[in-house]
C-alpha cells in the first residue's frame, strides 16, 4: 500500500487543490490532511465526521499562586522566557511554555503543577472520495509534529483494516517540524511548485529535505505559463538533479472557480486543467508504484 | 514601531507586502525575514550581506566516565533526548529542545553543554543602504525553528535600536508556535489574505490565534475581486480595519515572478503601498480602545 505525500515548500502553490483532484481521481485512497495548523482540504471534501478525539500531547507548567513564594528560580531556569512576574509571585505564559518540566523539578516550594496538555483534536470522517483523517491544532499550540505522526498512524490503521490501496496526504508548507514528521516513511513526495524566485528557492530546500530523509520526490510545476523562462530553468534543474518532472499546469481561473463551488477542479469538467490533471495522475500512479517497489 | 506581516495561509502575499512596505517606508527601516524554514524576502530585496553567524542550541554532551547511570536526566527529559539503558547513557541531540534540565539535574556533573547548529542568522542592507536587512535560515533537516527565530529577533533588535529604525517582519504561514513567535514582538499585526475559501478560512484561524496576544491587527486584501467570500463583513464585525486592497493583476504576478519588488516595478503599486505605510503608522499611533469603554453619556 503506497503512501504518497503532497508538499511544496512555499505555501499557496496549489497543494490542496491538486490533492483534492487526485483524491477524486484515485477513489480507493485513505485521505489525510497533515497541514494541521491551517488545514484546508476539508473545505473541498465536506467531511462527515464519524469520530472525534482530543489530541493530548506533552504537559504544561502551571504555578499555584497560593504556594508560590516568589523566589524567582523558575524564571531564572526557564530557557523559553515563559515565566513572567505577577504580583508577588510568578505566572507561566502557556504560549511560551515548552513543557520541559525544568521549573516544576526545581521549584523549592513545589508550587508548580504539570498537567497534560490538550493541543487540539483529530477526526476520522467520511467524504465522497473516501475516508479522511484530519485534525485541528489549537491556535499557537506545540507538538504539530506529534499530531502529524498520530494522523499518519491512524491513516495506516484505517488503510490496513479496510483494505485501501493508497494513502494520499496533503502536507504543510515549510521544511520544519510538521513537514519532517509527514515525510518519515512515505514512499514518495509530490512537490507542487511555481516558476517564481520563491517557488524555486523553496523547492530546492524541500527537495533537500526529501533527500535528507531518503524520500523520492517528483515535481509538478503549477502556473507554469506565469514565467516560461523560469519554468524552463526549473525543469532543467530537476532533470540535472534526477528529480522526476510529473507535469505542468498553466495558470487557470477554473481552480478558484472550483474552490468556490467546494469541488475538486476535476469534478467541474473534463477539459483544461482537469484533462491535464488526469494525465498527471496516471503518471504519478505509475511513478509511485515504481518507487514503492524499489523501496 | 514593529509591524509583523502574517497570514495563516501561505502564498497570500506576505513577502510581497513586506518587501514593498520596506521599500516605500519613510525613515530608517529594518526588514526582518522570520520565515526561517522558507525565507524569501532576500530574493526580492536582494540585500548586500554585512555579516552572518550560526545559531545554535545548547544540547548535552555526556561524559560516561562520570555517569553513575542514576537516570535522573532521562526522568526529567520530556523530549526523549537522553536515556539510560543499564550502564549505557545515550543522548539524542537532534531530539533536544535545549531546556538545560539534564545538565542542571545531573548529580555527578556528567553532562556538559554542547551545541547543535540550527541554522544561521544573516544581516545586511538593501535599497542602496536605505533598508536594513536581517533573516534566519533553518538548516535543512532541522525541525526546531523557534529558537532560531529568537536568535534572529535578538539580532534584529541589535540592528534596529541604535539606528532608531522601524521594523517590518515577514512572518511564516500557519497558526502554530512559529507564527506566534514571529508576531509576538510586533506593535501591529498586518494580516494579508485573499478572498478565496482557503484564504478566508486560514485568515480567520490566524486572527483567532493572534487574538490572545492582545495586539492591534489590521488587514490587507490581496487579489481583491477573486473568490467572493464575505471578508468585508467579517472584518467589520471583528473591528479589523482593511488598510489596502491589492487588485488581482497579472502585472503584479509577473513582476513577482521576475523577482522585482512590486512597488519598485509598478508606479501605481508604489502609491498604493505608500498609502498603506501611512495608514499603518496611523493605526499604530492611534490610542488603543480601553478593554471596557464607558458608555456614552
Amino acid at each position: 500500500m503506497p503512501e504518497l505525500l503532497v508538499i511544496s515548500g512555499k505555501g499557496g502553490t496549489g497543494k490542496t487543490s491538486l490533492t483534492a483532484a487526485f483524491a477524486h481521481l484515485a477513489r480507493e485512497a485513505v485521505l489525510c490532511d497533515l497541514d494541521v495548523d491551517a488545514p484546508d482540504l476539508h473545505i473541498l471534501l465536506a467531511p462527515e465526521i464519524e469520530a472525534r478525539e482530543d489530541f493530548i500531547s506533552g504537559h504544561e507548567a502551571v504555578i499555584d499562586p497560593a504556594a508560590c513564594t516568589g523566589c524567582g528560580q523558575c524564571a531564572e531556569r526557564c530557557r523559553f522566557g515563559a515565566v513572567v512576574a505577577e504580583g508577588a509571585g510568578c505566572r507561566v505564559d502557556p504560549l511560551k511554555c515548552e513543557g520541559c518540566k525544568v521549573c516544576v523539578h526545581f521549584c523549592p516550594a513545589g508550587a508548580i503543577a504539570f498537567p497534560a496538555r490538550r493541543c487540539g483534536e483529530w477526526y476520522r470522517s467520511r467524504t465522497r472520495f473516501g475516508p479522511l483523517v484530519h485534525a485541528r491544532l489549537l491556535p499557537g499550540a506545540e507538538n504539530s509534529g506529534r499530531l502529524v505522526a498520530l494522523l499518519r498512524e491512524k491513516a495506516r490503521e484505517l488503510a490496513r483494516s479496510a483494505g485501501y490501496r493508497l494513502i494520499l496526504a496533503d502536507g504543510a508548507p515549510g521544511i520544519g517540524c510538521p513537514v519532517i514528521s509527514s515525510l518519515s516513511g512515505v514512499d514518495a513526495a509530490v512537490v507542487v511548485t511555481e516558476p517564481t524566485p520563491s517557488g524555486i528557492h523553496d523547492l530546492e530546500r524541500v527537495i533537500g529535505l526529501c533527500r535528507h530523509f531518503r524520500v523520492p520526490a517528483g515535481v509538478i510545476v503549477n502556473k507554469a505559463d506565469l514565467a516560461p523562462e523560469n519554468t524552463a530553468s526549473l525543469k532543467s534543474w530537476a532533470a540535472a538533479n534526477g528529480i522526476a518532472c510529473l507535469g505542468e499546469l498553466g495558470y487557470d481561473d477554473r481552480f478558484t472557480a472550483a474552490m468556490i463551488r467546494r469541488q475538486a477542479v476535476t469534478e467541474c469538467g473534463d477539459d483544461g486543467p482537469a484533462a491535464e490533471l488526469r494525465r498527471i495522475w496516471d503518471r504519478i500512479q505509475e511513478w509511485v508504484t515504481r518507487q514503492a517497489r524499489a523501496a | 514601531m514593529i509591524v509583523a506581516v502574517a497570514s495563516g495561509k501561505g502564498g497570500t502575499g506576505k513577502t510581497t507586502v513586506a518587501s514593498c512596505l520596506a521599500w516605500v517606508w519613510k525613515g530608517p527601516v529594518l526588514a526582518v525575514d522570520l520565515d526561517v524554514e522558507e525565507p524569501n524576502l532576500h530574493l526580492f530585496l536582494k540585500p548586500r550581506l554585512d555579516g552572518r553567524r550560526p545559531a545554535t542550541l545548547e544540547v548535552p554532551i555526556a561524559d560516561e566516565a562520570r555517569c553513575t547511570f542514576c537516570g535522573a536526566c532521562a526522568d526529567l527529559c520530556q523530549f526523549k533526548a537522553i536515556t539510560v539503558l543499564g550502564s549505557v547513557l545515550l543522548a539524542f541531540p537532534e531530539m533536544c529542545h535545549g531546556c538545560g534540565g539534564c545538565i542542571a539535574v545531573c548529580p555527578q556533573g556528567a553532562l556538559a553543554p554542547g551545541s547543535r547548529e540550527l541554522g544561521e542568522v544573516l544581516w545586511g542592507h538593501a535599497g542602496g543602504g536605505r533598508i536594513g536587512f536581517c533573516m534566519g535560515r533553518l538548516r535543512v533537516g532541522e525541525a526546531l525553528s523557534p529558537p532560531l527565530m529568537r536568535a534572529v529577533i535578538a539580532q534584529a533588535r541589535e540592528l534596529a535600536l541604535p539606528a532608531g529604525a522601524d521594523v517590518v517582519i515577514d512572518a511564516p504561514p500557519g497558526t502554530s508556535c512559529p507564527a506566534i513567535q514571529a508576531v509576538s514582538p510586533a506593535d501591529l499585526i498586518v494580516l494579508v489574505t485573499e478572498p478565496t475559501p482557503f484564504g478566508f478560512h486560514d485568515f480567520r484561524l490566524a486572527h483567532e490565534a493572534f487574538l490572545p496576544l492582545g495586539k492591534p491587527m489590521a488587514v490587507v486584501v490581496n487579489r481583491a475581486g477573486l473568490g467572493g467570500e464575505d471578508l468585508h463583513g467579517y472584518c467589520r464585525r471583528e473591528n479589523l480595519p482593511i488598510l489596502a486592497e491589492i487588485p488581482l493583476d497579472r502585472r503584479i504576478a509577473r513582476a513577482y515572478a521576475k523577482g522585482d519588488v512590486v512597488a519598485a516595478a509598478l508606479t501605481d503599486l508604489h502609491a498604493l503601498f505608500e498609502r498603506l505605510a501611512d495608514r499603518i503608522r496611523g493605526v499604530a499611533d492611534a490610542p488603543r480602545p480601553l478593554p471596557e469603554a464607558a458608555p456614552h453619556a
